[in-house]
């Protein structure tokens, strides 16, 4: 595959400890396509939480190669770093993560904010379409802590998709939510995938969730210990591509 | 949201209403450290400036005197036992006195200039006999250095021919009004009966008790300085320069040159020292404000780390963050000089009611300076910036992956 939206080649990641070096990743190799829709699995421990980290761009590994878009990211600064973030990956975390100071438009709007630097009519039309999408075009002028946990994720995923980001990174999108409330935010997720084309990568516990997607990438104590096609998923949910 | 504010300023804003609480109570505490100090800047210029007014209300600026007369001994040999008996100083007249005088009234920094014929004299009205400074002068330049007509109790200030202004306290030790006639006995022996027309009440009882007023002409005859001038008196624009001017003219005419900052020394130092105290006080408050800014806003990072974190991950830089906060430091300065600016109006307000005179008139006159407010405004603004800095570090250093995790 040509047009891949992520691509690791021995990524490692290691933390100082007291007084010797452990390392968390062990060189991991990875490539995502383009409209992909992959779960990211593994115990408690296992890196994942990191390696989400690395390739969202909050850390910075500690050898290896990191390419987000075609970008090369080894080579840039704090600065440069955070405008490709903010330019290509989309956030969706467990604990939603609004800022509650904002209404849900403008939480939506916001990464169009930091990146303009002034408010203009167009973001928040592109946030109203967003909202819209999401089915929360009535709560569009409502502070962010005074919505359901549901909505608040939901919220979220729209602020996710504001800059039409190639890639949405979601750690336990369904976490804190009851299970109808998951339902609702997977299939959005799902829709969003297909509609748009952006490629998603779902950190997860949850099985079930797991099974819904397209691949399922295993790891096991900062080793990618499996990476398969999952040929379960239902077969609606747009197009399946293995390694 | 407004369309043309900048993001910073729109994060900053709402951060600050949402803590509105921390944000209300650090505003007070800036709000009543500003009062202090534009309440205390009003008071001690007001209480200066009153101090300054009644000290030179009888006082001129600068007073230019004749050098004094020294003995020179002839060469000597070195071998003779010389003892130099100091010399007494006669009245004098200063030299050219009309031709320094029409130089100096072109120096920019020089109000007025006024020349005098003054010297001790007696005063005699019947069986009292009272030792006095006898002042000739010419009343109109006179006026603009010292106000004597402002400051006259009875009749009016006209020191013609025969003619004298006496202090109040002269008038009581005599028994003189306006209209009743006393006799000026010159040192040198000269003596002429004047009437009083006019007493005046220059605010000190010394120069109220001694100070009589005459012509310039009837001075110099009386004073036996025929067609001379004994000193010349000088009002400035700018009372703090009067020791700067002073030596200019003393180097530039050879003659002695007293400043009132000179003559009044002790009273200048007194004012100085006042000056760097409050100085210092406001230094301190300054400083206190600012430490309460710089907490509160740390304690905010601390609250807002998670926030930080997810702006940071959306894309804001480090730059952005540290501007936020700087912000609001800035902010909050400027609204709490805001608050403080009313709140000293507030109390001066109460001040003028409340410190008066025995008479009900007002002890003195304080009000609050527009230029002090924007000064306030201003340097609390700064305050409240540089206040920030250490906390917009912070903000600006957060590891986005901690912040979102805590």
């Amino acid at each position: 595959m040509a047009d891949a939206v992520l691509k690791l080649e021995g990524l490692r990641k290691a933390y100082a400890g007291a007084d010797t070096e452990y390392e968390v990743l062990h060189g991991i190799d990875l490539r995502l396509g383009r409209g992909e829709f992959a779960a990211l699995i593994g115990p408690s421990g296992s890196g994942k939480s990191t390696l989400l980290n690395l390739i969202g761009l909050l850390d910075r590994p500690s050898s290896g190669r990191l390419v987000i878009d075609g970008e090369e990211t080894a080579t840039l600064d704090d600065t440069a770093l955070t405008r490709l973030r903010g330019e290509r990956i989309g956030f969706v975390f467990q604990h939603h993560h609004l800022i509650p100071a904002f209404t849900a438009e403008e939480n939506v709007a916001m990464p169009l904010l930091i990146a303009r630097g002034r408010p203009d009519a167009a973001m928040f039309a592109r946030a109203g379409e967003l909202l819209d999408r999401v089915g929360l075009a009535r709560q569009r002028r409502q502070l962010a802590n005074r919505l359901s946990g549901g909505q608040q994720q939901r919220v979220a995923i729209a602020r996710a998709l504001a800059m039409s980001p190639a890639l949405v990174l979601a750690d336990e999108p369904t976490g804190n939510l009851d299970t109808h409330s998951a339902d609702e935010v997977f299939a959005l997720l799902r829709e969003v995938n297909r509609q748009l084309g952006t490629s998603f990568l779902i950190v997860t516990h949850d099985p079930r969730l797991a099974r819904r997607c397209d691949r399922i990438i295993e790891l096991v104590d900062g080793v990618v210990v499996s990476d398969r096609p999952n040929n379960a998923a239902p077969p609606d949910s747009g197009p399946v591509d293995g390694s | 949201m407004k369309s043309w504010m900048p993001f910073e300023w729109i994060a900053a804003l709402r951060f600050l209403q949402e803590g509105r609480m921390q944000s209300l109570l650090i505003i007070v505490g800036v709000g009543v450290g500003v009062a202090v100090i534009v309440f205390m800047s009003a008071l001690l210029s007001g209480l200066q400036a009153n101090l300054v007014r009644r000290t030179l209300s009888s006082q001129a600026h600068i007073v230019l005197l004749p050098a004094e007369e020294v003995a020179r001994p002839q060469a000597s040999s070195g071998h003779d036992a010389i003892r130099l008996q100091k010399q007494a100083q006669r009245l004098r007249s200063i030299d050219q006195w009309q031709l320094l005088r029409d130089r100096l009234e072109a120096w920019p920094e020089i109000a007025a200039v006024s020349p005098a014929a003054s010297g001790p004299a007696f005063a005699v009205r019947g069986d009292a006999s009272k030792a006095v400074t006898l002042l000739g002068i010419e009343p109109a330049r006179y006026q603009q250095v010292i106000d004597l007509g402002g400051h006259l109790t009875a009749g009016e200030l006209r020191v013609g021919a025969g003619e004298a202004v006496i202090g109040i306290e002269l008038a009581k030790d005599l028994g003189a009004d306006v209209g009743d006639k006393l006799r000026i006995r010159g040192a040198q022996g000269e003596a002429e009966t004047l009437t009083v027309t006019g007493l005046f009440d220059l605010g000190n009882k010394g120069v109220n008790a001694r100070n009589v007023y005459v012509g310039l002409r009837t001075g110099q005859t009386l004073l036996d300085l025929v067609g001379g001038v004994s000193n010349i008196d000088l009002a400035l624009h700018d009372l703090d320069l009067a020791e700067d001017v002073a030596q200019r003219i003393a180097a530039e005419s050879g003659l002695i040159a007293d400043s009132w900052i000179r003559t009044n020394a002790q009273f200048v130092t007194a004012l100085t020292s006042q000056r760097v105290s409050s100085n210092v006080i406001r230094f301190f408050i300054a400083l206190s404000v600012s430490f309460g800014i710089a907490s509160v806003l740390v304690v905010s990072v601390v609250q807002r780390s998670k926030e930080i974190g997810i702006l940071r991950a959306m894309g804001a830089t480090q730059a952005q963050m540290r501007r936020i906060f700087l912000l609001q430091g800035g902010i909050v300065g400027f609204l709490g000089s805001f608050l403080g600016s009313a709140l000293a109006w507030a109390f001066l307000m109460l001040w003028r009611m409340l410190a008066r005179n025995p008479d009900g008139t007002p002890l003195f006159d304080i009000g609050v300076e527009p230029a002090l407010v924007a000064i306030a405004a201003g340097g609390a603004s700064v305050v409240g910036i540089l206040a920030a800095l250490l906390p917009a570090r912070r903000a600006a250093g957060l590891d986005p992956v901690v912040a979102i995790r805590g």
